[in-house]
């Protein structure tokens, strides 16, 4: 049977009144969690499991997978109304979203990141269309190498993020490495900075960090400032909406740059997370107006969101074909797949067939449900913000520190949110970037598995990372992003002197 | 479909019997009042978040306790997150733990926030199985063929695996023990990618489990060589190139002088819990391992029934832990 019949009966299984059902109550929910910080996509996809033990096992998957899509979009409303990222891929969204917002223009910020969003989800779902039989076959040429590769490109095209001094980025980025090696390490098996203290044994949980960091910090600043967050007075209307939509083919490149870094990042194992944060460094780098970006740049919305979305669709994928969850809502998903009876891994698209496609048919359902529904409540969301200070305040805390509780069910997260929402502060006030904190503890850990990995596999060679032609591409590719600014200088500097002879 | 693999399922458990199983009266005079917590010992997806998820979904239908139960997962710090809280949890009958022989063995190798003894044992409700798994591209096909062009290489063949020091390295170094051959064992962070990374024929070998690798088994990207068990597994239905679990040789037949490897399915009650809800636990789990899900679920994921309670449970744990011990301090990882 061809891809094209394959989706077309796909559809017919997605498209039951009882399968569009449960894909719209699945978004639903999924916003709900998504939006509020801390309780997030895995904790909702678990609680929702148990219900799933006596569905079909497609129904099961449109029910779970549709609540992870949900809470993707619904991860994005924290980001840009209250700074707080609901999942780690939706932090840079932040950077721009969060000033936009605050601006007076909630509408159009989220309204932007929906838009970005749901185009990078639907191309992201036609690629995975189109390459479902050998999506397999790309991730299983990464090894570690690759990925260290992957990773160091992230950070290096992130370098020189904000305008911040270079030595604050240096110990920013340094102090988020330590807070990611906290906990038990898998190279050498032993506990790293735990200080004989049993609660960090799992380490520093990185929504705890973000929620103290963002959330906490931010009310910290508004309270010093005098409450004069007193809420917003712009128009909001669905209008609004609709122009925000309608001015979006302008930021085509953005657009198809992002869904390209996206969608390249999905299918190799890298993830959305570092998608998204590599997606907005490089629209930075290559942006005409540089300066803009952290005050509210519509370019600085777009790439991470559609980055992130349509990293986050590709990877679904592969992710079943190789049995090796890249999130913790995957890995939920993953372990669902086993109780309904289904084998994750390379033969689940011959074995299951109508499963697989029924999925993917669902993908395009759900997403389209999803991009609807979040775009009608921003009518909602927005209006929010014009609730004064006094009030959405007190709330924002107890929902910041529910909402640590709630990651682990461990009172000593909440106490690391207050510690971390100082820190936030003590950021804020002294003018050190957190930024590349925050990539740093996400992705840090990764890429030091990944580095030492490495270096077992060459016995000490650097030269492994030039072996095979993906790792050294994306090693070159990342020294060449470090040193921009100094090429680009060079090459200006070259043509200069060239003009006179 | 079913029969084959129950005949099969019978003659396993048969085996398993001899091995020491003691049967617990149903003398249930204690029963839980409030909601139980079950507290799993590694992260969401693992193959003990679906042991205890299993169990829990099984209780669920046949309405085995009266009382709702709750999963949570407390995987940080390889598992021990979940017994530290056990731990904390002294005398509270509601949280049940559910791990691995990674209880006993996690603090003889870490500094740990726990002791072994800190936790009851309840029940050892299964064994999965160790396998030893090459690319089947690469040219050797028996073990002990695999044995010699390691030994040749002399420690540059590559084995990947789970994190340092847990259940995949200590059988590595039991290989090396048993063979007298140097391997490099490289750790990654699950058996999940251990068996992806060996299927892109980035490492040489791999310990996993069955069901780990059995998806690129049936694709065609890896090839058992022998099972780590004193007999042949149970399962003799094909799954791939014809051949079928029972048809892997075991390491002792392929030459390799290493009788059995494997790990145990444990639950686990806090310390000064009583007697009596010991036994009520013990008696769910018995109940729960005779149910056709539970025995549908060792069949899919190949492992072995093999369910010890009690004094032998007990028993079996101090013997495994003074064996390990001894390896340990032979490696110079024992700290406790």
């Amino acid at each position: 049977m061809s891809d094209f019949a394959s989706l077309l009966v796909g559809f017919q299984t997605a498209l039951s009144t009882y399968h569009v059902a449960l894909m719209i109550g699945g978004v639903l929910l999924g916003i709900l969690v998504g939006v509020l910080p801390g309780l997030g996509a895995p904790n909702g996809v678990s609680l929702l499991l148990p219900l799933t033990f006596s569905m079909d096992p497609v129904s099961a998957i449109i029910l779970l997978s549709s609540m992870y899509w949900g809470a993707l979009f619904g991860g994005s409303t924290t980001s840009i109304l209250f700074n707080i990222p609901g999942e780690p891929s939706s932090v840079a969204t932040t950077f721009d979203g969060y000033p936009m917002a605050k601006a007076g223009k909630p509408t159009e910020a989220l309204a932007t990141a929906f838009s970005a969003a749901g185009f990078g989800a639907l191309v992201g779902v036609v690629l995975v269309t189109l390459l479902a039989n050998s999506i397999a076959g790309i991730a299983l040429r990464f090894s570690s190498p690759e990925y260290f590769a992957v990773y160091l490109l992230a950070f290096c095209s992130f370098i020189g993020m904000g305008s911040g001094h270079p030595l604050k980025t240096a110990a920013a980025l340094l102090i988020g490495l330590s807070l990611a090696a906290v906990g038990m390490d898998t190279v050498s098996g032993e506990m790293r900075l735990t200080f004989g203290y049993d609660p960090l044994v799992k380490g520093v949980t990185f929504l705890v960090a973000v929620i103290g960091l963002f959330g906490i910090g931010e009310i910290l600043i508004t309270v010093e400032q005098g409450l004069k967050f007193d809420g917003i007075h712009a128009k909001i209307d669905l209008a609004t909406v609709f122009r925000t939509m309608a001015g979006m083919p302008r930021y085509w490149l953005a657009l198809v740059r992002s869904t390209l870094i996206g969608c390249w990042m999905g299918i190799t194992p890298g993830g959305p997370t570092a998608a998204s944060f590599m997606s907005y460094g490089v629209a930075r780098r290559f942006s005409r107006r540089p300066e803009r970006f952290g005050s509210g740049e519509p370019e600085g919305i777009i790439s991470p969101e559609a980055a992130d979305h349509s990293a986050g669709v590709s990877a679904l994928l592969p992710m079943l074909a190789l049995g090796v969850p890249g999130s913790a809502t995957a890995a939920v998903m993953m372990g669902g797949l086993m109780i309904w009876g289904l084998q994750p891994g390379p033969m689940l698209f011959t074995e299951q067939h109508d499963f697989v496609w029924g999925l993917i048919a669902s993908m395009y359902l759900a997403n389209v449900v999803a991009v609807i529904l979040v775009l009608a409540t921003v009518p909602l969301f927005s209006a929010i913000l014009r609730v004064p200070f006094s009030i959405i305040g007190p709330l924002i805390v107890v929902v910041c520190l529910t909402g640590a509780y709630t990651v682990s069910n461990s009172m000593f997260d909440v106490v690391l949110a207050l510690i971390f929402g100082v820190v936030g502060y003590v950021f804020k006030k002294l003018d050190y970037p957190i930024a590349p904190l925050v990539l740093a503890m996400v992705l840090g850990d990764k890429a030091e598995d990944a580095f030492r990995q490495s270096m077992i596999l060459s016995n000490g060679s650097l030269g492994i990372f030039w072996s095979t032609a993906i790792a050294g591409t994306l090693t070159t590719l990342a020294f060449a992003l470090a040193l921009w600014p100094l090429l680009s200088r060079l090459i200006g500097w070259m043509s200069a002197r060239r003009v006179p002879v | 479909m079913r029969s084959p693999v129950a005949a099969a399922l019978a003659v396993a458990s048969l085996g398993a019997l001899g091995a020491g199983f003691t049967a617990t009266s149903a003398s249930a005079d204690w029963q839980p009042n409030r909601p139980v917590e079950f507290v799993v010992a590694s992260g969401p997806g693992g193959g003990t978040d679906q042991f205890a998820r299993l169990v829990q979904s099984i209780i669920q239908k046949h309405e085995l306790m009266a009382v709702p139960v709750i999963v949570s997962n407390k995987g940080g710090g390889a598992g021990s997150e979940a017994f530290v809280y056990g731990k904390g949890a002294d005398g509270d009958p509601t949280k049940v733990v559910f791990g691995t022989n990674n209880e006993w063995l996690l603090p003889l190798v870490t500094k740990m926030g726990y002791a072994s003894s800190d936790l009851r044992p309840v029940a050892s409700m299964a064994v999965d199985e160790f396998i030893l798994w090459t690319n089947s591209e690469a040219p050797y096909q028996t073990a002990a063929e695999f044995i010699e062009s390691a030994r040749k290489q002399n420690g540059g063949m590559k084995v990947a695996g789970s994190q340092s020091k847990d259940t995949d390295q200590i059988l590595v170094r039991r290989l090396e023990k048993a063979t007298g051959v140097k391997f490099t064992y490289v750790p990654f962070k699950s058996g999940g990618e251990a068996a992806v990374q060996l299927a892109g024929a980035h490492v040489e070998a791999n310990t996993n489990n069955p069901q780990e690798n059995v998806g690129q088994w049936k694709a065609g990207k890896v090839r058992p060589l022998c099972v780590f068990s004193s007999k042949r597994l149970a399962y003799k239905e094909p799954v791939a190139d014809g051949k079928s679990w029972a048809d892997i040789p075991t390491c002792v037949e392929a030459g390799i002088p290493l009788d059995t490897y494997q790990m145990p399915r444990t639950v686990w009650l806090p310390k000064g819990t009583s007697d009596e809800q010991v036994a009520f636990y013990a008696a769910v789990m018995d109940k729960v391992r005779q149910t056709p899900e539970w025995k549908d679920w060792l069949a899919r994921t190949s492992q072995s029934e093999a369910f010890v309670t009690g004094p032998a449970f007990a028993d079996a744990i101090k013997q495994d832990e003074t064996k390990n011990r001894a390896q340990f301090a032979e490696d110079g990882w024992l700290v406790n």
